[in-house]
C-alpha cells in the first residue's frame, strides 16, 4: 500500500487568532485594586443593655459637619486643613490643658506603663452633608491618628507603623500594642435631620 | 533605484516566525488568568472620593459591594436623578440590604463569614442621609466591617512644606 502523506496543516493563521484573543483580553482586563478607608461599625445595641457610662465634657472632641459642608470643631468653624493638627493636639494633650483629653496610666506590652488618652472623637453630620466632605473629614481624623502612631513607632522601634505587617505574628503584636497606646476612638452619632 | 534595495545577489532570509504564536499564547494565557470580568453592570455613576489614608482590600471573594449614586443619564427618565442604591444588577431600597447581606453570606465559606467586608462605593456628591440609612441597615444585618471605597489622592509635596 502506498503511504499517503498527510498534508501539513498550515499554522500561519494561528498567530492571528491568538492575537485576536489576546487583544480581547487586554481590553477586557481591569487590573485595579480596590482601595478605601476601612472602618468597623458599632454593633446594634441590645434592648436591655445599660446606658454607656457618661464621658466627661473635656474628653469629647466634637466634630460636626453641617448641611452646607461647613466644619465645626468644638463649636467653632474650622478649615479642614487644620483639623488634623487639632485632633493630634486633643489626643496627645502635650501641655496638660484642662480643656483637652484626660489621660490614664495603663500597662501595655513593649511599652510598660504609659499614659493613654481617654479622649473620644464624636463625629456628627447632617442628613444634607455631602459624602465627599464626610470622607474628607474621616480621612483627616485617620491621618491624625496614623501620624501619631507613626511617630510613636519611629521613637520606640525605629520603623514606621505603616510598614509593620499584620500577617507576621511578632509584628502584629507590635501593631496591637501601638493601637492600645494610641487608640482611635471615633463615635458617630446618628445625624440630626434638619433638611430634607 | 531605491536605496533600500538589498545588495544584489544577497538574499535576505525570512525571519522565522514559528515561535510567534507561542509568545502570543503565553501573553494570552497571562491575561486570561489575571482578568476579572466585571460582574455587575453599573446603572449609576459613581465617582468615589479621594483620600490619603487608604488600605488595599485583600481577597476579593470576601468583599460584597454596595453602590450608591445618581442613575445614568439614559436611565434618569425612568428612575429620576436622585441617588439610588444598587445591589448586584438592580436598584434597591435600604430594606433590601439585609436580604442581600444574608444571601452574600450564604455564598461564603463558614470560616470566611466573619471576615466579610462590605465595600461602599458611593458617589462623592451623595448626601449623607441615604448613606447613614445604609449604615444602619448594615449594623442591623451585623455586617460591621465596611470599607469606604476611595482612590488615592495625590498630594503635592510642595504645598505641604509651607
Amino acid at each position: 500500500m502506498a503511504r499517503r502523506e498527510t498534508p501539513e496543516i498550515n499554522a500561519g493563521s494561528m498567530a492571528d487568532i491568538a492575537f485576536l484573543l489576546l487583544i480581547f483580553f487586554l481590553v477586557a482586563t481591569t487590573m485595579n485594586i480596590d482601595t478605601g478607608i476601612s472602618r468597623l461599625l458599632p454593633p446594634m445595641p441590645e434592648e436591655n443593655e445599660e446606658q454607656p457610662p457618661e464621658i466627661r465634657e473635656r474628653n469629647v472632641f466634637v466634630v460636626l459637619i453641617n448641611k452646607d459642608d461647613q466644619l465645626f470643631v468644638e463649636k467653632e468653624i474650622v478649615d479642614i486643613s487644620k483639623l488634623k493638627d487639632l485632633t493630634k493636639e486633643f489626643i496627645m494633650n502635650p501641655n496638660d490643658d484642662p480643656d483637652l483629653s484626660e489621660k490614664r496610666p495603663e500597662t501595655v506590652d513593649y511599652f510598660g506603663e504609659v499614659m493613654v488618652s481617654k479622649g473620644v472623637i464624636s463625629l456628627r453630620n447632617d442628613m444634607g452633608t455631602s459624602y465627599g466632605k464626610y470622607i474628607a473629614v474621616q480621612n483627616e481624623l485617620a491621618a491624625a491618628v496614623n501620624e501619631l502612631r507613626n511617630d510613636l513607632c519611629m521613637q520606640k522601634f525605629g520603623r514606621k507603623y505603616d510598614d509593620l505587617d499584620p500577617l507576621l505574628e511578632n509584628e502584629n503584636d507590635l501593631i496591637e500594642a501601638v493601637k492600645k497606646v494610641i487608640p482611635m476612638a471615633i463615635s458617630e452619632a446618628e445625624p440630626k435631620v434638619t433638611t430634607k | 533605484m531605491s536605496r533600500f534595495k538589498t545588495a544584489r545577489g544577497k538574499q535576505v532570509k525570512a525571519i522565522n516566525t514559528a515561535s510567534l504564536p507561542d509568545i502570543v499564547f503565553m501573553l494570552l494565557f497571562f491575561f486570561m488568568v489575571t482578568t476579572v470580568m466585571r460582574e455587575t453592570e453599573l446603572k449609576i455613576t459613581v465617582r468615589v472620593p479621594e483620600a490619603t489614608e487608604i488600605k488595599k482590600l485583600e481577597k476579593k471573594s470576601l468583599v460584597s459591594y454596595i453602590y450608591i449614586g445618581k442613575p445614568h443619564k439614559v436611565l434618569q427618565k425612568t428612575f429620576g436623578s436622585e441617588p439610588r442604591i444598587q445591589l448586584n444588577d438592580q436598584f434597591a431600597t435600604p430594606d433590601d440590604i439585609r436580604d442581600f447581606i444574608t444571601s452574600e453570606r450564604e455564598q461564603m465559606d463558614e470560616n470566611d463569614q466573619k471576615q466579610m467586608t462590605v465595600s461602599l462605593k458611593i458617589d462623592r456628591d451623595t448626601k449623607m442621609g441615604i448613606v447613614t440609612e445604609v449604615k444602619q441597615e448594615l449594623r442591623k444585618a451585623s455586617a460591621l466591617k465596611i470599607n469606604y471605597s476611595s482612590t488615592k489622592k495625590i498630594v503635592d509635596k510642595r504645598l505641604l512644606k509651607k
